[in-house]
């Protein structure tokens, strides 16, 4: 349809056909003359002119000029818009939609073709600004860029906050001060950038750009990118395709926080996560300082109390086990009473064998004086010589059991000494004096300290004197 | 105790709570429960190092004159 060729429609005024003779002063034009002749009539009865109609045959030459038809029912005029006019455009041309073109007609020369020169071109029904977002954000959520896979986390506690905003709107104050009430510490790097007209969206784009690129070397983990509340047009660079691409490409989480609620750009959409204000995005991205504070000192506060508890359920065990075994001195002079004892109560036996047989002897010698000692003599010998034989051998094994008993209770005894204890992998502490070292506030650094260790010692150096630990109750 | 440079303070926080949790469960031998007390200090300390008062820092980037950018103190003015 591009070649359809230039028609004039003379049917209105038909000439008698006498006229299309040949005569005296007929003006014979030539083509360029006559297509001139066309193009002035047609531009100065036709100056400026606005016709609407549905765009077809459209392409977008490399030139950056725009070539299409806009047809009706019945017919269908050449259009052109050259670069200039065409980078204006918010949306994306294509064939189908209904345009209000406004320009005015000329007629190219060289093919003698009528053509609309468009200035300006906006579609019929919707807005401008809003065809472009609904075309843009098709394009992009059917490339998945919304895709809420592809949604990065946010830093629980960012190291550092990057911004792209205006360094002099209402929205860096904002942010700012909701910053200071949450959690001042946290440093902000500004990459400063026009916010709105033309230039708005090639600024932001960058700004994304550059901060990533200084993300490593100062420390940033989050981006916010937005600005304060205005009109669509104000908030439309944030609408636009570059700056959609610079939010999916960010390395960095991004933030978007463009306007008031109820404004959702395309860099809502794009972004990480959206806030619906500059506020509430610092809401987002920063934690309350107090709250984790609490929250660190409440664990800390259980960390401490569950050692306390391990700790003081084994001095517990400790204790009763000393409890049962008493000092090692009473087991001693318990056991060496027990000896005396023994060691008496054999003296007595003994005593009380002797005492027996000289009892017996006594008896005898009553005896043999009235009786004849010729013949008892030998019977009493006899009965001694059986006695004394079986003393010595009683009075061993009563002494060999005692000893027994005794070797047991010292085995105990031993078992639950500080030795084993030592043996176990334990070791005591001494100062310089032989005092024993109950807790850190008993040492200073550098100080020269004995350890006693199962088979010996060893002396060593504070080096550090770290007092988290919570000092064991000593033993009651 | 491992290597907690790169750890952030989230992940320190969950650290602290797991040694706290291990210890409350009660099934550590001594030496045990020490290490893990010990590690939870460590964790605790970090989280706290994390959250620390510094002065904040805001700056904003500037381009200098070779196209070399640039950061300095922001300062919102006098409007407020």
């Amino acid at each position: 349809m591009a070649d359809i060729p230039f028609e004039v429609d003379l049917d209105e005024e038909h000439p008698p056909e006498s006229s299309l003779l040949s005569g005296p002063g007929e003006k014979i034009w030539s083509v360029s003359a006559l297509t001139r002749k066309i193009r002035q009539s047609v531009e100065s009865a036709l100056p400026f002119v606005a016709v609407e109609g549905e765009v077809s045959n459209f392409k977008a030459a490399a030139s950056g000029h725009l070539y299409f038809n806009l047809k009706d029912g019945s017919a269908q005029i050449r259009c052109v818009m050259f670069r200039a006019a065409g980078v204006r455009l918010k949306f994306q041309m294509e064939d189908g939609l209904q345009v209000v073109s406004r320009g005015r007609i000329t007629v190219y020369e060289q093919r003698g073709e009528v053509q609309l020169q468009v200035a300006a071109l906006e579609p019929q029904g919707v807005g401008a600004l809003q065809l472009a977002f609904e075309q843009l954000k098709k394009k992009l959520a059917d490339e998945g860029l919304f895709d809420s896979a592809r949604k990065r986390p946010l830093p629980f506690l960012p190291r550092g906050i990057g911004m792209v905003t205006s360094p002099t709107g209402a929205a860096i104050r904002d942010m700012l001060t909701v910053l200071d009430r949450r959690f001042p510490s946290i440093p902000v790097l500004i990459h400063p950038a026009t916010v709105q007209g033309d230039l708005a969206a090639g600024e932001i784009a960058r700004g994304i750009h550059t901060l990533n690129r200084l993300a490593e070397t100062h420390g940033l983990d989050v981006l916010i990118v937005g600005r304060g509340g205005g009109s669509i047009e104000d908030l439309w660079p944030f609408n636009e395709e570059v700056v959609a691409r610079a939010i999916a490409g960010s390395r960095l989480p991004v933030i978007s926080a463009v306007g008031h609620e109820v404004d959702f750009t395309i860099a809502d959409f794009v972004a990480d996560a959206r806030a619906p204000t500059p506020s509430a995005a610092a809401e987002i991205v920063a934690p309350h300082r107090q709250e984790l504070l609490a929250a660190v000192s409440g664990w800390r506060e259980r960390l401490l109390a569950g050692i306390q508890n391990r700790l003081e359920i084994r001095w517990e065990g400790w204790r009763t086990l000393r409890a049962r075994l008493g000092t090692p001195q009473s087991q001693i002079l318990q056991a060496a009473q027990r000896v005396d004892e023994w060691t008496h109560r054999g003296g007595k036996a003994l005593h009380f064998l002797f005492s027996r047989a000289a009892g017996k002897l006594a008896q005898g010698q009553a005896g043999l004086r009235g009786s004849r000692p010729d013949r008892m003599t030998p019977l009493y010998r006899a009965e001694v010589r059986g006695l004394a034989s079986r003393l010595a051998p009683a009075l061993e094994r009563l002494v060999a059991h005692r000893r027994e008993k005794l070797t047991e209770k010292m085995e105990l005894l031993d078992s639950l000494s500080p030795l084993t204890t030592l043996r176990r992998g334990y070791g005591a502490v001494q100062k310089a004096d032989g005092r024993l070292v109950r807790g850190v506030a008993q040492v200073t650094l550098g100080e020269q300290l004995g350890i006693r260790l199962a088979d010996g010692r060893v002396s060593a150096r504070v080096e550090s004197v770290d007092p988290d630990l919570p000092g064991p109750k000593p033993p009651t | 105790m491992r290597i907690m440079k790169k750890t952030t303070f989230e992940e320190a926080l969950k650290s602290l709570e797991t040694s706290v949790r291990k210890l409350e469960e009660g099934s550590l031998g001594l030496e045990e429960s020490l290490k893990t007390f010990e590690e939870g200090i460590q964790w605790s300390r970090q989280c706290q190092q994390r959250l620390a008062e510094a002065e904040k820092k805001v700056e904003i980037l500037l381009k200098t004159d070779k196209e070399e950018l640039t950061q300095v103190a922001f300062d919102l003015g006098e409007d407020e």
